[in-house]
């Protein structure tokens, strides 16, 4: 799950991650009496969206009076503001953060994240700050540092200064670079965190090591144990289909194509996608209906989406294991003739009960097509698509 | 004859009282796999479909029962404590199902069983099967498989599924087939799983599929070339996945560029795995290896 930068700080502050003064506006107006009330010389306006990108494409501006900022939180808000994050129609912003503006000496790089291939946390820091990490990686990998951390002792004293030593600090910022660091690695834990970037990390001309940015990711399969957390959610970031699958523990995300897609199983869900695209057609979605669906979860599987309107044919590919394959059809039937189903519709079933399942799509008088395997149903669903206009 | 499990293998099934654990533990039994012990923490003393003795504790459970291998059926929040307390109770081979458990917790269990005896298998996995000694250790349908001397191995449930129902209607059959799991941080991998493959004689050829995320695959791909010696079919999903997009599995999202399908394919090919376009066509992909 994704959060607002504002909402990342606030909890960087919880755990003594030292963070710039800030506070949230929705309006010109409380834009400008934010920046009245931080009282620095200058202070920066930014546009509050979960993409990444924020500041190329126009949604961060400094401002050098409150007036100057409540102009700018006018042109910001309600902008669509677009980045290579958000896609090419935008993201509405909806609310900016006022913050306060810092004498900055250098700008670097810190994330936390898991690395796969050791199972542990890993942090990762750079002197090339305020520019894409994934850049840095490819052109200069030399210039990025990382450390594991071994979950029992946490991240150590020397592992913190090491990394602060890499990245030319000197002075007192070595000690606040390494007070930094752990106030961050227990605020990853803590959270359940699956993502913790900072870019750019500034170290102040006081010699203060600060959090400029702040993106956090959370781990969906932790936040039953944080309620606060799960709270944060902010549903006009996501996409609204994606939103609803969310409320039925579906597993869906919206594509570009025009075959819709329903079944059960990630693997099995990514491999029909694969097999649209490899006979001709493209994906309008995955979705996983998962292992144990009811015919409820089929019918509001099928209504997201043919709630996509570019959605020309429907592919269902089901192997029944622990699911059976009369209960899918069942689903489908009932789904069907709730909505009205108005284009074509190909149905692969295998595995469990399948003779049940597929006499009772053939009884349901509905123009179902039947496949045999997963290259058949393919090819039938592209066909279908071509003929509805 | 087989990998990992066979008719010796006694199995216990920790949270055998809750609805995921008693529908497959009895589905398990139907198959003929010899489970002998069940772990619900307070209904210590029941017994389970009149046949299964059910312990408060896992080490109490091996005391009196001699189980070698745990399914663990435990929902999420405390799975990673059912794990734990397998291994220490001394159980060498742990099979994890539950789907949903923390990142941070598999974190915590890998370290933990680091350096031990101790093999675990998921989470987030369909399980492990022979079907020619009877043994099924977890969620998938038993009679899609049919005895045979092909090995599978899979991050993903479903389509370990397909490839095995398809090397059943082919007359091919199973020696074992494998369910590694979709997520992060799991135990036994890819190399695991295709040493054990190699070493036994009983198994001629292998299907594995993976799919977008991580770079088990290429690991594979490396062990494959240098010792491998036995034809392999193999099938990637999520060719046409978007970067940044989690599809459904914890494990499988494109990120900053790594863990594309495209890269995993052409590793594994360059390590002479005969790829399948699609899966409908894995059966066959593997009887073209065979003949290579």
């Amino acid at each position: 799950m994704k959060i607002h930068e504002y909402q990342g700080k606030e909890i960087f502050r919880k755990f003594g991650v030292a963070v710039p003064r800030g506070i949230l506006a929705h309006t010109p107006e409380e834009a400008e009496k934010a920046a009245a009330e931080l009282g620095t010389k200058v202070t920066v306006v930014k546009a509050q969206i979960h993409a990444g990108g924020r500041g190329l494409g126009g949604g961060v501006k400094l401002a050098k009076s409150p007036a100057e900022a409540k102009a700018l939180a006018g042109q910001i808000l309600g902008m669509m503001l677009k980045t290579h994050q958000t896609g090419p129609e935008g993201q509405e912003v909806r609310q900016v953060y006022i913050e306060e503006g810092l004498d900055i000496a250098r700008e670097l790089y810190l994330g936390m994240t898991l690395d796969r291939d050791s199972s542990r946390i890993t942090l990762m820091a750079s002197s090339e700050g305020g520019v894409e990490i994934e850049e840095v990686a490819t052109k200069h990998p030399e210039k990025i540092f990382k450390r594991s951390v071994d979950p029992v002792v946490g991240l150590a004293d020397f592992q913190a200064r090491d990394l602060a030593f890499a990245l030319g600090l000197a002075g007192p910022s070595v000690g606040k670079f390494v007070k930094f660091a752990q106030a961050l690695y227990r605020a990853y834990v803590e959270t359940d965190a699956s993502l913790a970037e900072i870019n750019p990390l500034v170290v102040l001309k006081s010699g203060d090591v600060v959090a400029l940015d702040a993106k956090v990711n959370f781990d969906d399969n932790a936040l039953f144990r944080h309620k606060d957390l799960a709270a944060l959610r902010d549903p006009h970031e996501e996409d609204p289909n994606e939103a609803k699958a969310h409320e039925y523990d579906l597993a869906y995300i919206t594509l570009n194509g025009n075959i819709g897609c329903m079944v059960n199983g990630a693997g099995l869900a990514m491999a029909t996608m694969d097999t649209i695209k490899l006979v001709g057609g493209f994906p309008a979605n995955f979705l996983d209906v998962g292992g144990g669906a009811t015919a409820a979860k089929v019918t509001a599987a099928f209504k997201l989406i043919l709630a996509d309107p570019k959605v020309k044919a429907v592919l269902v590919n089901i192997f029944g294991g622990i699911m059976k394959c009369d209960v899918i059809a069942e689903g489908i039937v009932a789904a069907a003739k709730e909505v009205k189903l108005a284009v074509p519709l190909v149905v692969r079933l295998e595995g469990t009960n399948v003779d049940a399942g597929k006499r009772i799509l053939k009884e349901s008088g509905l123009p179902i097509v039947a496949a045999d395997n997963l290259r058949d149903a393919a090819e039938k669903a592209v066909a279908a698509s071509k003929t509805v206009s | 004859m087989s990998i990992l499990v066979n008719e010796n293998t006694k199995l216990l099934v920790q949270g055998i009282t809750g609805s995921a654990g008693s529908f497959h533990a009895k589905q398990m039994l139907e198959y003929g796999t010899n489970v002998v012990a069940g772990v619900t923490p307070g209904k210590g003393g029941e017994v389970f479909e009149g046949k299964v003795p059910v312990f408060n504790t896992v080490g109490e459970a091996v005391e009196k029962t001699g189980a070698n291998a745990s399914i663990v059926y435990v929902p999420p929040p405390f799975a990673a404590d059912s794990i734990l307390e397998a291994a220490d109770a001394g159980i060498p081979f742990i099979i994890a199902i539950t789907e949903g458990i923390p990142v941070n917790d598999m974190v915590k269990v890998k370290r933990a069983l680091a350096g031990r005896p101790v093999r675990l298998l998921g989470p987030n996995c369909p399980g492990i099967i022979t079907p020619g000694a009877k043994c099924k250790i977890g969620i998938m349908p038993g009679f899609i498989h049919q005895p045979g001397r092909i090995g599978v191995v899979s991050r993903s449930g479903t389509l370990t599924y397909e490839a095995v129902y398809q090397l059943t209607q082919l007359g091919l059959g199973q020696s074992t087939a494998v369910g590694i799991g979709g997520d992060p941080v799991n135990g036994t991998d890819f190399v695991d799983v295709l040493r054990l493959f190699n070493a036994d004689p009983d198994t001629d050829a292998v299907i594995m599929i993976g799919e977008i995320g991580g770079g088990a695959e290429e690991r594979a791909a490396e062990y494959i070339k240098a010792e491998f010696k036995k034809p392999v079919a193999g099938f990637i999903a999520g060719q046409s996945a978007p970067e940044g997009k989690r599809m459904g599995h914890a494990g499988a999202i494109i990120s900053g560029g790594k863990g594309t399908a495209k890269a995993k394919i052409a590793a594994l090919e360059a390590a002479g795995v005969l790829m399948a376009a699609s899966p409908a066509e894995l059966g066959t992909t593997l009887k073209q290896a065979i003949a290579k």
